[in-house]
């Protein structure tokens, strides 16, 4: 074939920054015995486990902020007890039959959930954060990366038509490189699937807001993940529609550092805010209060 | 039109020995006569033989080829008349999409989409066809024109995905594509997507949330380009004839997992032999989709969308165990 029907797309478009391709910091910190200590990946420093943990898993020389487990962030962020499951039982299949390197998707699945614990890439469900009711959607990087496929993309909208059902505030905390390949052009339209929904709960006056974490890409940057109400992002996490090394490849050329983070997207208008994660529940609460306020004056008035 | 691709040697051979005999025109033979008659008949067999048994790999190759009808191709053979509306009137006009108000049979549309671009300068123009934000932006300015005056809207699917850059990722690339997604669900008039090459990725879903979703015979529709995908899942792009059996991305393929509503059957030989016949044929494809998305009351319509997307997934449930899961 001649090359110029081909387009000049590096090989890595919206995938640059694909989970299979990003070192999990889940997998180091774990290779540590009983999270004794834990090494940052940003500053290097050897930090003491237990207090690291009591910093809310961020760095206290540097302020990197590691990942969150969706179980922990549950912890960090809803009242006690207050969560309850929605959609538990969903559980992935294998409708394309996908098979790469001799490896199932089949198998794969059951390889992520034995070494994560979790069945899938989300957990949904509802809570309180300072006794107001918000339906929440998490996803958690440790499973496919957080991948988007049929599961999470389901999950994900059930917290969205929850929220409608109950006219409660709908929180999704991502962290995603995105659409799920094994699923093929499945998991590509749950993307439509989770925008329609937001669409609607956006008709009915029920505010959505999308939380960034790192880090969130592809697909997932590309619908939800932009349509928040209020979107919030965590410090220095990666965000963007491609990874910068495929940008870098695309452009001919080094790119700033920051570029693709949470500073970059700020400064370029497309989130509200940069919040850290210790006043992430209290942000949350203010925000929570000031919708929950305006409903109700608008009645009283 | 040459035969270029690999798996075309066999009629590439033939239309040699074809184009040989009737180089000599008057001074043909009898019997040279009938040998030709009899090579022009063993190409169209072979023709209709090799693509009636494509690969999923060897559909890519045709998906992508050079002389393929792009967008403006069918604007041409398609429309009656056509005003080309230009400009995102926020920061630019991004020329890998194009459109604008059309009249088909006497009926007035909204008709866009990716234009490839077929020489290196308007490949250059049209960013080989990766939507800029302004794109996606123009494209939802046209929608709502057309919502406003009821009239339909034709989407052309034809990219290998939105554009990569520095500038995208600067002026929201990926918000320029959520907010179609989240406009075009509710968008009060009907919307056609016909997939004429490739469909790739959040650059093409941003211009196709549809009521129908229709495939040219030999397009190709998928979560990432075959060469992205065998670079990620086999850690080498040249897998990428793997990537395109396993990702299931055929026309096909796609029907048969509900993706898609119907196959627009090709010339023999594929989209670029025969542009004015496939043209023909997608013409009648269009106007028979849109009389019946027509007939159909707004609320009808917008609810059978709403549910076309609401339905798409494939998962399994399984008893949860008493205790686990909530309240931990
Ligand atoms: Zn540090």
């Amino acid at each position: 074939m001649k090359d110029e029907s081909q387009p000049a797309l590096p090989v890595n478009s919206q995938n640059g920054n694909h989970p299979e391709t990003i070192p999990s910091v889940a997998v180091s910190a774990r290779a540590l015995p009983d999270n004794l200590a834990v090494k940052c990946p940003n500053c290097r420093e050897l930090l003491v486990g237990k207090d690291w943990e009591k910093n809310n898993h961020v760095c206290p020389r540097c302020g990197h902020h590691f990942r969150l487990s969706a179980e922990q962030r549950i912890e960090l962020l809803l009242d006690e007890g207050t969560f309850e499951e929605l959609a538990a039982d969903l559980i992935p299949t294998d409708p394309l039959e996908f098979v790469s390197r001799s490896q199932s998707y089949r198998a794969k699945l059951e390889d992520e959930q034995a070494k994560s614990g979790l069945k899938e890439s989300v957990v949904a469900g509802t809570g309180k954060i300072e006794g107001l009711p918000l339906a929440l959607a998490i996803m958690d990087f440790r499973f496919i990366g957080g991948s988007m496929g049929s599961v999470a993309g389901e999950k994900i909208t059930r917290a969205i038509e929850k929220g409608l059902e109950d006219h409660i505030p709908v929180l999704i905390v991502s962290a995603s490189g995105g659409a799920r390949m094994q699923e093929g052009l499945l998991s590509l339209m749950q993307m439509a699937k989770i925008s329609a929904a937001l669409a609607r709960l956006s008709e009915a006056g029920v505010p959505y807001i999308s939380l960034l974490t790192d880090p969130t890409t592809g697909g997932v940057m590309a619908s939800f993940a932009s349509l928040g109400d209020v979107i919030l992002a965590e410090p220095g996490a990666l965000i963007g529609f491609s990874g910068p090394r495929v940008v870098e490849q695309f452009m001919h050329q080094r790119l700033p550092k920051d570029t693709n983070t949470s500073e970059f997207v700020l400064a370029h208008g497309m989130i509200d805010a940069i919040v850290h994660r210790r006043m992430l529940r209290a942000t949350l609460a203010k925000l929570l209060r000031l919708y929950h306020n305006a409903g109700r004056s608008a009645v009283i008035g | 039109m040459a035969y270029d691709l690999e798996f075309e040697r066999p009629l590439a051979e033939l239309d040699k020995r074809i184009q040989g005999l009737q180089r000599k025109g008057d001074r043909l033979k009898a019997d040279e006569r009938a040998q030709l008659r009899s090579l022009e008949q063993q190409l169209e067999e072979r023709t209709r033989q090799i693509y009636g048994n494509l690969t999923r790999w060897q559909r890519v190759q045709v998906a992508r080829h050079r002389d393929r009808p792009y967008t403006n191709d069918y604007i041409k053979l398609i429309c009656d008349d056509y005003f080309e509306m230009r400009g995102d009137r926020r920061y630019g006009d991004d020329r890998a999409i194009q459109g604008g108000m059309a009249s088909i049979d006497g009926k007035t549309v909204f008709i866009l989409g990716h234009q490839k671009g077929r020489d290196l300068k308007e490949k250059t123009e049209c960013s080989f066809g990766l939507t800029h934000p302004e794109g996606c932006r123009k494209a939802l300015r046209m929608m709502r024109e057309a919502e406003r005056f009821h009239m339909p809207v034709i989407t052309f699917i034809d990219t290998q995905g939105a554009s990569p850059g520095l500038e995208d990722e600067q002026r929201g690339i990926s918000q320029a594509i959520a907010e179609n997604l989240e406009v075009m669900p509710r968008l009060h008039t009907p919307i056609l997507s016909i997939v004429i090459g490739e469909g790739g990725s959040g650059g093409a879903l941003a211009f196709g949330v549809a009521d129908r979703i229709l495939m040219l015979e030999n397009a190709i529709y998928m979560v990432a380009s075959p060469e992205a995908a065998a670079s990620i899942l086999w850690r080498d792009s040249a897998f990428a004839s793997h990537a395109a059996e396993a990702m299931r991305i055929t026309a096909p393929d796609l029907l048969e997992l509900g993706l898609i509503e119907q196959i627009i059957p090709e010339p023999v030989g594929g989209a670029h032999r025969n542009h004015l016949e496939m043209a023909e044929t997608l013409k009648a494809a269009i106007l028979e989709n849109l009389a019946e998305l027509e007939r159909l009351p707004m609320d009808v319509l917008l609810e059978k969308r709403y549910q076309r997307y609401r339905n798409i997934g494939a998962f399994a449930t399984e008893p949860v165990k008493a205790g686990s899961g909530s309240n931990r």
